[in-house]
């Protein structure tokens, strides 16, 4: 009884304190006795009071209504004017900063909050109390990088969640000539249920996945293969069949591309030439639906390969020899000592290596936008090829189509995907590293 | 029995080479040919010229290849995307790995979660965002999409760091040694391999991405030779094929050299980047 007592009566202070924060930020610290700690916390509060109602009010309605007027014409006397009006892309810019700044306000508060009941809780355990902090260096050295991601990987990824809402699309709502409006999951819905839309959406999303199964498999088996030939015993020189393996991953991606494409042309292209050359008919290697399909995984086998096999053959170099020694000594044959060391090895040390390149692939943007660039085009699709992934498609849709709204929400559900599969990649390597079968 | 499974083998290992070297070296043949079709009877060239060199850097009428302009092009870009790049990273890594304040934990999660984010996904936004700030076609537009995300990537660096040894710092700070006097002389010069490699990584991405640069620039005189060399095939439809594979040797050169002098940080950097966390 005395005890809760003494622990009601010692939660007292600390309460008051944060209960005085609540109020006004800085009020609690005063209470503390922090003084030069409650003065920037209370100047703090009144200029985020001020900011926040007299200057960015108009910008967080403006982020709510997108405008009310478009340009339009205006009578002035006897001859109309064009007004421009509200500009809807631009006051949703301004509102997220705006509302950007308020959280960095509210995040100041909570925080007050939250120190001053740590601090009162202290005083009354007779605890020492740490001042302001005073090392503001890594600060400074997080400025310029912190301010990098935040305008151009943070703000965009809001933007984009945010245009996903609404339906900005030509032609009938592109600014400035007219209003942009938020029109809740009705993207969405377009995108899931409206024949136009969803055929090209379901149609590419499969064939995306499709492909990514397909462009991860053949590389992945492809690299351990082709590293596991180099690695025989009894295959000399190991260095220059590793160096030149390695030569398509060394020229640019783009360059290879764009030569393979010209290499695969139906007419003129030196493959089909070979095949006239054995009195074949040479084939419609970009041009044919199956084709084109197989033509992309093939050429990407081509880039991909040399990538896993350097990996691989990394692996192989870190067996430990013992495994094998002690494999002898128990009179494996190398059949076994294949299946039982080097192939369980492999495995497990590039799992988490699939999974990326799985998430990899499903954007593999160069591969498919440079070499057939979405084509055989098809009536069946809204804006997209037949080979088009989800992201080519959202290129096309954002450069060409100007379908913000629609590329917002693929690139949206994309997201979703990828992050699954990134939270996943996330907890394997965690469990990796708490696993000790390998050492 | 064991002989026959090793010539196979040879051979296998002949026709993987072929492959892989086919396409460069026919790249390389073709850019030599006189003439300027895609189409030839022979592999290797019965006339050889190096009109095709000198005629990438000459203004001709009837077409506008300005290929000189573009190399500069992305030879700025790069160079300067290189450095801004580089410095955030570098700055990031290591106040990450020496300093242990507040929020700490929290914001390395928040770069681990927005670095697996991949960054064309906001394509549209930026393309939106750029088109609003009258940024679309200009150079600036891209470096910055360049470098203001490279704090993302900065885990290989920051392991790097964190093989320092602190009792180096901790003399340092006893003979009076300000932060900043830490960073520049005592940091800095031990790690060179990991700053090269940061700075040759930047470079190579800004040479040779695609996405972005036809995403921001417009005019021809503003493109990089990836939108370029792009746009030979896209516009002259194969008809200048030859021209294009000197384009191709001239862009091809500087990255492969880079890159065959950074192969041995490759295999770090790969799985660096698939254990990081």
């Amino acid at each position: 009884m005395a005890l809760r007592k003494e622990r009601a009566c010692l939660k007292r202070h600390a309460m008051s304190a944060a209960w005085l924060s609540v109020l006004f930020a800085g009020l609690g610290q005063f209470y503390n006795k922090q003084h030069k700690k409650a003065a920037m916390l209370l100047l703090t509060h009144a200029a985020g009071i001020y900011i926040v109602a007299a200057q960015l009010f108009p910008y967080l309605e403006g982020l709510m209504t997108l405008g009310d007027k478009g340009r339009h014409f205006e009578k002035k006397g006897k001859i109309s004017v064009m007004v421009e009006g509200d500009h809807s892309i631009f006051m949703m810019i301004h509102g997220v900063l705006a509302a950007l700044v308020v959280l960095v306000f509210l995040l100041i508060y909570i925080l007050n909050i939250r120190d001053a009941y740590r601090v009162g809780l202290r005083i009354q355990q007779g605890k020492e109390i740490h001042g302001l902090k005073n090392d503001v260096f890594p600060w400074l050295l997080l400025a310029l990088p912190f301010l990098g991601v935040l305008f151009f990987t943070v703000m965009p990824i809001i933007f984009t969640s945010l245009i996903a809402f609404t339906n900005y699309a030509s032609p009938n709502h592109i600014p400035p000539k007219n209003l942009v409006d938020w029109v809740g999951f009705a993207t969405f819905h377009k995108l899931f249920n409206l024949n136009v839309w969803s055929n090209t959406f379901f149609g590419v999303l499969t064939w995306t996945i499709i492909w990514a199964i397909l462009a991860t498999v053949t590389c992945y088996f492809g690299g351990i293969l082709v590293a596991l030939l180099v690695n025989q015993k009894g295959i000399k020189f190991k260095g220059f069949w590793r160096m030149l393996f390695i030569i398509p991953y060394a020229i640019p991606q783009f360059v290879s591309l764009l030569i393979m494409k010209n290499m695969l042309n139906e007419k003129f292209g030196p493959i089909n030439a070979y095949f006239r050359a054995f009195g074949l008919e040479g084939l419609p290697w970009l041009n044919d639906p199956f084709w084109a399909k197989f033509s992309v995984v093939v050429v990407n086998m081509w880039i991909g390969i040399p990538v896993s096999m350097v990996l691989v053959m990394g692996i192989l170099t870190n067996i430990s020899k013992d495994l094998y020694e002690a494999a002898d000594v128990d009179g494996a044959s190398a059949w076994m000592k294949f299946r039982n060391i080097t192939m369980p090895y492999i495995l497990f040390a590039t799992a988490p290596l699939l999974i990326t390149q799985f998430t990899g692939n499903i954007n593999n943007f160069n591969v498919i936008f440079l070499l057939t660039g979405g084509n055989p085009a098809t009536m069946d699709y809204n804006n997209a090829g037949r080979t088009d992934l989800l992201v080519t498609w959202l290129y096309k849709l954002t450069l060409d189509f100007n379908q913000y709204n629609i590329a917002a929400a693929v690139s949206i559900l994309i997201f979703l995907f990828i992050a699954t599969m990134a939270i996943l990649v996330y907890t394997r390597t965690k469990s990796f590293k708490e696993e000790d079968m390998i050492q | 029995m064991k002989r026959s499974k090793l010539v196979l083998s040879y051979v296998l290992l002949i026709l993987i080479g072929c492959a892989a070297l086919y396409p460069a070296l026919w790249t390389l043949l073709s850019s030599f040919r006189v003439g300027n079709s895609l189409f030839s009877d022979t592999f290797i060239p019965q006339h050889w010229t190096l009109d095709h060199y000198r005629d990438l850097f000459r203004d001709r009428a009837d077409r506008s290849i300005p290929y000189a302009t573009w190399y500069w092009n992305t030879l700025k870009v790069a160079t300067i995307s290189m450095i801004l790049g580089t410095l955030i990273q570098l700055l990031t890594a290591y106040a990450f790995s020496r300093f242990r304040f507040k929020g700490r934990k929290t914001m390395l999660t928040v770069v681990l979660i927005l670095g697996m984010f991949p960054g064309f996904l906001a394509i549209t936004a930026l393309f939106v965002i750029f088109n609003m700030l009258n940024l679309l076609d200009t150079q600036w537009a891209l470096i910055i999409v360049y470098s203001a995300g490279a704090a993302l990537g900065m885990f290989v660096a920051k392991g790097f760091f964190d093989t320092i040894p602190r009792s180096l710092e901790e003399a340092a700070v006893i003979d009076g040694a300000s932060h900043m006097k830490i960073f520049t002389s005592i940091i800095l010069p031990l790690s060179r391999p990991i700053v090269t490699y940061i700075s040759l990584t930047t470079f190579a991405g800004a040479w040779v991405d695609f996405i972005f640069a036809r995403m921001i620039l417009r005019t021809p005189e503003k493109w990089t030779l990836a939108v370029g060399l792009w746009n030979i095939i896209d516009a002259y439809n194969s008809t200048e094929f030859t021209l294009f594979a000197a384009g191709c040797v001239l862009v091809a050169i500087p990255i492969t050299i880079l890159f065959m002098y950074t192969q041995r940080f490759l295999v770090d950097g790969l799985t660096a980047g698939a254990s990081k966390g």
